[in-house]
């Protein structure tokens, strides 16, 4: 039996990531900001034949309370073997373009409080020389693009940030998975015209299970977005700028 | 921000454009509600015509959680999105089973309670919803209220079968049906006529499950022949569900593919693969969901989709109306290879449930000109043989045809009234049908 901290538990994809681990029979413990959401995702998870599950409602923009968050998690738990990062907002970018404020509300929300959560975890888990560290990223952070720079920005400083945690702690038997969804068909993308670059939230969720359990180090998932991004990256600036992609 | 999709029914026929909107929560669900003029709940989009398009459109995807499963008692509460699939998955192993299950696993419990569907078992368990012990729904003025047959009974019986045009269903509460073993001993007999089939269906009326598939393109001294499958829950074997999907079809066969010959051919093949009274055990899943095996099977009908045609006939000259139709189907030669017959017990009180004592008759039509007029030419004789087609499967009906045959609409139009529910729950179907 794994012990395992969700992070942003009330995120579609971090959901059916628990749906998989309590089919295994592990125990959970759930941080979500959302009181009501996440006691609904527990009561589903123990009805499914969750062997354990807790849960612990904090707004993780406020970052002062990470480490209580962590204690908590830690006395829930006994010990955690594998945390799942997957809060996160989607910005949007045309109020963000007007506003300053907003912009960096968005980068805190989906860099610096996943950033201040990696940083109190690696010296947990250094610590303990064991345990796999998962941070959801995004393909928008391997390139900015018109549409979305704001949250690809901030999703780049995760990439970049979890590579170089990677090879702190491989020295210390840690594992650090980063993962990076393409167009995933979630509430928060409900509104958006899908088409056949859509993956559904239980595919990537299989996929990121499947990565932790490899301690894989970047996954694209699906996994067609590695070469999708390979081409968008290999594109010029100077022809890149006049695309709209 | 919000774009138009297209969307469609199993059929695939009628196509439309719709806002689709959907809610991370129950809660949630409540606030988008209330955003919409008019909305229509959907879930997996299974019914075939256009009962679950609408313009805007609150897809019920991720209300999709079990709140209590009570295994002494087989009590179960679980949110309106959840699919029968994974209620299977959770239940199962405990020694529970649905009461009532349609043929596809791959339906929400709020589109079973608004469709009220029925099973291989309805003339013994009934529909549904007359499992459901109570359900709660967001009526038209964004109140949530529970109802059960005992509180709120009007709008219980007009919400079951109700095609959701009373509210939004966001969670029930059902009685399962304790098994002790997922096992089905089931017994194969060949009829070799409609008449024979529907005898055969009268000297087993004591079985528990009973279904038949029938040749549509036979003709003469065989119209109508069937092989008829019975079914008791076994007793030993262990408790056990595999819900993984095997093949799925990747993308729209050529529409040729299916024709009069190939469907001929594939009927008289299973005729004679059959073997009569033969006993045999079989698991729940190729039991109750033989189709299910197959991912999106509804694309061998190529791009242009099917409507299925679901027809019951009162009992009374049931057998000779049934005749009646079969020629008229197997003349035209454009009956598929997927037709079901089975005989129905009592109808319920449920306003605009479908099912009511006598024979029903499904089966699917490529979507062609042809075909839809054939369609229609069904209809008619239905009218006229005083039964009734199943709104869940419709896509053609007539706004006549449906109040002549479904008496209580008028009924069903007063609950609505009284719950607010008017111009708040439309779909595309029920602005046909003549429903405000």
């Amino acid at each position: 039996m794994k012990r395992i901290l969700i992070i942003g538990a009330t995120s579609s994809i971090a959901e059916y990531c628990a749906r998989i681990w309590t089919a295994r029979g592990n125990a959970l413990h759930l941080v979500a900001r959302n009181e009501q959401h996440v006691q609904t995702i527990a009561a589903d998870l123990t009805v499914r034949g969750a062997s354990k599950v807790t849960t612990y409602c904090t707004d993780l923009n406020d970052m002062d309370k990470h480490e209580e968050m962590l204690d908590i998690a830690d006395d829930a738990l006994g010990s955690v073997d594998i945390v799942l990062i997957a809060h996160g907002t989607l910005s949007n970018q045309k109020s963000c373009e007007i506003s300053v404020h907003e912009t960096l509300a968005e980068i805190q929300t989906n860099a610096l409080s996943t950033i201040s959560l990696l940083t109190l975890l690696a010296t947990r888990f250094e610590a303990k020389k064991s345990g796999t560290i998962c941070v959801i990223s995004s393909v928008a952070g391997d390139r900015g693009r018109a549409s979305n720079y704001v949250y690809g920005s901030a999703k780049a400083m995760v990439t970049a940030f979890t590579s170089g945690l990677r090879q702190r702690l491989y020295k210390s038997n840690v594992s650090v998975v980063t993962i990076k969804p393409g167009f995933v068909d979630t509430p928060m993308t409900s509104e958006f015209k899908k088409g056949i670059l859509w993956a559904k939230p239980s595919v990537v969720a299989a996929l990121i299970v499947k990565a932790i359990d490899k301690k894989k180090a970047e996954v694209y998932a699906p996994f067609f977005w590695r070469i999708t991004i390979a081409l968008i990256k290999l594109t010029p600036s100077k022809i890149f700028k006049s695309l709209e992609v | 921000m919000t774009n138009l999709t297209k969307i469609y029914g199993w059929g695939r026929y009628p196509q439309q454009d719709a806002y689709l909107h959907a809610p991370p929560s129950s809660t949630s669900l409540e606030f988008t509600a209330k955003q919409q003029d008019s909305v229509l709940a959907r879930g997996m989009g299974r019914s075939y015509g256009d009962s679950a398009n609408a313009l805007n459109v609150l897809q019920t995807t991720y209300i999709n959680h079990f709140i209590e499963f009570d295994k002494a008692t087989g009590k179960l509460t679980a949110e309106a999105g959840i699919t029968l699939r994974e209620i299977l998955e959770v239940i199962v192993p405990s020694g529970w089973f649905l009461p009532v299950t349609p043929g596809t696993s791959y339906v929400t419990l709020g589109g079973a309670i608004a469709s009220d569907v029925h099973g291989k078992n309805h003339h013994i368990a009934g529909t549904f919803g007359q499992h459901v012990k109570s359900l709660s729904m967001l009526l038209g003025n964004g109140e949530v209220v529970t109802t059960s047959p005992q509180h709120h009974a009007d709008l219980f019986h007009a919400t079951c079968g109700g095609m959701g045009l009373t509210g939004i269903i966001v969670n029930a509460t059902i009685q399962l049906l304790p098994i002790r073993s997922s096992l089905i001993s089931q017994k194969t007999i060949k009829a070799d006529c409609i008449e024979a089939a529907c005898e055969a269906f009268e000297r087993n009326i004591d079985a528990t499950y009973s279904v038949a598939w029938i040749d549509c393109l036979s003709k003469g001294k065989s119209l109508g022949r069937s092989v008829i499958m019975l079914g008791e829950h076994a007793e030993q074997g262990g408790l056990n569900i595999d819900i993984r999907q095997k093949v799925s079809v990747p993308f729209s066969a050529p529409s040729a593919l299916l024709n009069t010959l190939t469907m001929k051919a594939f009927n008289t093949a299973y005729w004679h693969k059959s073997k009569h009274n033969v006993s045999q055990t079989v698991a729940l899943m190729p039991y109750f969901y033989p189709l299910d095996a197959i991912g999106e099977w509804n694309r061998l009908y190529g791009k242009k989709g099917f409507v299925q045609f679901q027809c019951v006939l009162p009992k009374i000259d049931g057998v000779a109306n049934m005749r009646k139709l079969l020629t008229e189907i197997s003349n035209s030669g454009e009956g598929s290879f997927l037709a079901v017959l089975k005989q129905f017990g009592t109808a319920n009180e449920n306003l605009l449930s479908f099912p009511t004592e006598g024979y029903t008759l499904a089966l699917d039509f490529k979507a062609t000109e042809t075909a839809i007029k054939t369609v229609k030419k069904l209809e008619d004789m239905v009218v006229e043989m005083g039964g009734r087609l199943y709104l869940t499967k419709d896509a053609v009906m007539q706004e006549s045809t449906f109040k002549a045959t479904y008496p209580n609409w008028e009924k069903f139009e007063a609950v609505r009234e009284q719950y607010g529910a008017i111009g708040k729950f439309t779909s595309t179907q029920s602005e046909r049908l003549g429903l405000a």
